[in-house]
């Protein structure tokens, strides 16, 4: 057991309480939680300053509105409904069509009008909420995820997820939907985790369930060496969500849309630490060397490149 | 920078915390076990008469002092429609009883508890001055001279001169001229009194004390007397018989002097007679006696100044840091995940009323079959809030059940479900039913077990009664558990469970 402590201490895998203490306490002010807890205002400041996301169909804030539903998705085919301060996920459905007056979810069940109202009625109950306060929700763009996702992922939106530490990348990875999480992206629930080169942006190696993969589980495709799609644009954008929220330690989950290319779905203030798993490597040492540096370059594009160079060699 | 401020802070809780416990059990003698009892003796002065008729009556009673060795912890006075007054000054304490009227066989008690401690009380009396001659009646005085130069002789100093003269006066067969002394002495009654009579011809200082040995079921009829004679730095103590020097043991001190005189006035047929008995007593309850007497403030705000009542309930709350702590070390040592943070010290203190099995088997029966109606529940598409008061209104039902079936059946112990904490139960259920939908039963079962896991080890730990008796006496100990918790707040170590979860990242 000591043996394998020390193995992580010099695999530089950063803990759980390290990341609360040394990153999350001391970079990561409390004022600024709402920013990222609040879907809805995260979206309002990404659409102010410029930053792609699925554009908003509609918000829900009291029960009365929730009849207003129809009118709001009259015109759309697809939609995503989800809760403004929801967390791993939860909550959300995805509507991917209509079948005779019924709404087809992603895993092809069939919802009535009243049963898509129920989970509406749910979601401003509080109940997919921290701390079970009201909530609102948000119904907005489903994201047509790239092509080159469809071979690797089952059902669920595909999302890449990136460590921002003061407004530099140090890690990414992308999630893939399985059959056992349930279309959702979560490491914990059953998703796949892909570690991605931040210098070229090609998935390196793969873990589901702890333990490492070559194929998805489900569709057999082999994950490693994929290229990311505008994988400079994404890192850019990544960098680029510091300056909008102002977290030094923050988590970045951006999908990629076949036509409108990588949009931010949402930020995170206490991103979870699989990313080490999925990358197959610590990410104290990274962290540390950003830590100490003295000068921050100001433009994001020039952070993304910083990043690229910086943990190139390391590989 | 802010780990030295942690350092400095946590060094200073626990030396404030650690140091007023020393000082607690050194200087006040607060006991760092549970129940521990010590020795003291019950001593009571019982004085009996007859009341004259149509008199007043008026009873004096020297009273013990606080001496070397011996601490007074209480004493009481017993005397129905006596007025009671006690009066103290050089020549020592007295009681007074008055009563104008009194009528047939009258009783008073005067009662003390005494303690033995090894303290050294000071001797305060001051240098007494030589006394002056006194006038010795003629026939007397060349006898008394001829003793006092011949002592003088044969002794050294003032101490073995005045041995000498106890000596001599006690010899089985005496010197022929020292027989009409002696016969006088004897007729007095009060050797001691006369010896110090005899020593200021050699301007000597000498005073007389009285005192009981302290001997389990004694009775005495009257106090022991002793002489004392001033060596010019101490008064040293010497047997009336012998001329040997020191008290016995157990020997306490009543009186010094002899200003102050038992008398009883309107009463005939007087009597007093002193009894001892040992008798055992917490020593908590001692040294708060003590720690009173010695004008410590810290045991007048001691927990012990409150009411039982409210003691008993600081009894168990002294004890949720304590489980907070357990809490503490289980999520970030180990990575045990609970629902809540604090649920299962909650639980734990309800285990503490039911016992361990028990509580473990209500509480699965009970979130159990909460579960399923909340299932139930589920099907009708409630709103939060009214989701989770049907549920909380279950939960309260099926305690009742609980009760009454266990009852009829004879098992008092399910009585105690109605301790749980329902609200917690409720959020129990809420949350782990979200769980169970939404991470799966697996996840759900495993923050299930974690909590109980969690909830029998705080439970476990805080039903130890050391660790009860130490927190209710010493609470300052809360600020090292304190400091250990401010401790662990910086601990950015692996959690146990983190070694399992990163174990492919240790392989390579």
């Amino acid at each position: 057991m000591f043996l394998t402590w020390l193995n992580l201490r010099h695999a530089g895998v950063i803990g759980m309480n390290r990341r609360n203490a040394d990153f999350i306490l001391r970079y990561n002010e409390r004022s600024l939680y709402p920013l990222v807890d609040d879907k809805l205002r995260t979206k309002q400041l990404a659409i102010a300053a410029g930053i792609a996301v699925p554009q908003l169909y509609g918000v829900i804030e009291i029960e009365h509105d929730i009849a207003n539903i129809p009118n709001i998705v009259r015109d759309y085919k697809d939609f995503v409904i989800k809760p403004a301060h929801g967390s791993g996920g939860n909550g959300i459905a995805v509507i991917i069509g209509r079948i005779n007056e019924r709404f087809q979810y992603n895993n092809g069940s069939l919802l009535t009008e009243e049963e898509l109202e129920y989970h509406i009625s749910n979601i401003l109950s509080g109940m997919y909420s921290l701390g079970g306060q009201p909530d609102q929700a948000l119904i907005e763009y489903r994201v047509k995820f790239d092509p080159l996702f469809e071979s690797v992922s089952y059902r669920g939106v595909p999302d890449i997820r990136t460590i921002v530490f003061r407004g530099i990348p140090v890690a990414s990875m992308v999630r893939l939907p399985t059959r056992l999480s349930d279309g959702k992206a979560n490491l914990h629930q059953g998703a796949v985790g892909a570690g991605i080169d931040l210098n070229s942006g090609m998935t390196t190696r793969a873990v589901w369930q702890n333990r490492p993969i070559d194929i998805h589980p489900d569709t057999g495709s082999v994950i490693s060496g994929l290229a990311i799609p505008h994988w400079n644009k994404l890192l850019t954008l990544a960098a680029q969500c510091y300056e909008l929220v102002g977290l030094g330690y923050l988590g970045v989950d951006v999908v990629l849309d076949h036509e409108l290319g990588p949009l931010v779905l949402e930020l995170n203030a206490r991103p979870g630490l699989s990313i080490q798993i999925a990358n197959g490597k610590g990410m104290e040492k990274r962290l540390e060397y950003i830590d100490h540096l003295n000068k921050i370059p100001e433009k994001a594009q020039d952070r993304a490149a910083l990043a690229q160079s910086l943990f190139k060699a390391e590989n | 920078m802010r780990q030295l401020h942690l350092l400095f802070l946590t060094l200073l809780l626990c030396s404030i915390g650690l140091g007023l416990a020393v000082y607690k059990v050194n200087t006040l003698g607060l006991p760092l076990t549970a129940s521990k009892q010590t020795e003291v003796w019950n001593v009571e002065a019982r004085i009996s008469f007859k009341a004259k008729p149509d008199s007043g009556v008026k009873v004096s009673l020297p009273l013990p002092l606080n001496t070397s060795g011996y601490t007074i912890l209480n004493e009481d006075f017993v005397g129905a429609n006596y007025g009671l007054a006690t009066e103290q000054d050089e020549g020592g304490r007295v009681a007074l009883w008055a009563k104008r009227r009194a009528q047939g066989k009258q009783l008073l008690f005067y009662r003390a508890v005494i303690f033995e401690n090894d303290e050294k009380v000071a001797d305060s009396s001051k240098i007494p001055s030589y006394p002056t001659v006194p006038d010795y009646p003629e026939h007397f005085l060349p006898v008394i001279q001829g003793l006092l130069d011949k002592s003088r002789q044969q002794s050294a100093d003032t101490i073995s001169f005045a041995q000498q003269v106890i000596q001599q006066l006690n010899a089985t067969a005496p010197a022929p001229e020292l027989k009409l002394l002696i016969e006088h002495i004897n007729t007095s009654k009060n050797l001691a009194k006369e010896i110090s009579w005899i020593l200021a011809g050699a301007r000597i200082p000498a005073r007389i004390i009285q005192g009981l040995r302290l001997h389990d079921g004694k009775r005495y009829s009257e106090l022991e007397t002793w002489v004392q004679v001033h060596d010019g730095k101490q008064w040293r103590t010497l047997n009336t018989k012998d001329g040997q020097e020191g008290l016995p043991a157990n020997f306490v001190i009543w009186q010094i002097g002899d200003q102050k005189t038992f008398s009883v006035e309107g009463g005939t047929e007087i009597s007093l007679q002193f009894s001892v008995a040992k008798a055992l007593r917490e020593l908590v309850d001692v040294a708060e006696s003590r720690a009173i007497l010695k004008g410590s403030r810290i045991m007048e705000f001691s927990l012990y100044s409150l009411p039982v009542q409210t003691q008993n309930v600081y009894k168990v709350l002294l004890m949720i840091p304590l489980g907070a702590f357990v809490v503490v070390l289980m999520r970030n040592l180990i990575g045990i995940k609970t629902f809540g943070t604090f649920m299962p010290v909650l639980i734990a203190l309800a285990f503490r009323e039911t016992e361990l099995a028990w509580g473990l088997g209500l509480f699965c029966l009970i979130v159990g079959l909460g579960l399923l109606l909340r299932a139930y529940v589920e099907q009708l598409k409630l709103l939060l809030i009214p989701r989770l008061a049907s549920v909380l209104t279950m939960v309260v039902l099926l305690m009742v059940g609980t009760s009454v079936v266990m009852h009829k059946l004879g098992l008092e112990m399910g009585l105690s479900v109605a301790l749980f904490p329902m609200v917690i139960m409720t959020m129990t259920i809420e949350r782990m039913s979200l769980a169970w939908e939404e991470v799966g039963p697996v996840e759900a079962f495993k923050q299930g077990a974690g909590s109980l896991l969690v909830a029998t080890i705080g439970y476990l730990v805080m039903n130890i009664d050391e660790l009860q008796h130490l927190l209710f006496v010493f609470p300052e100990l809360l600020l090292v558990v304190l400091a250990a918790t401010i401790l662990f707040g910086r601990y950015s170590g692996y959690r146990l469970t983190e070694l399992w979860r990163f174990r492919a990242l240790a392989k390579r």
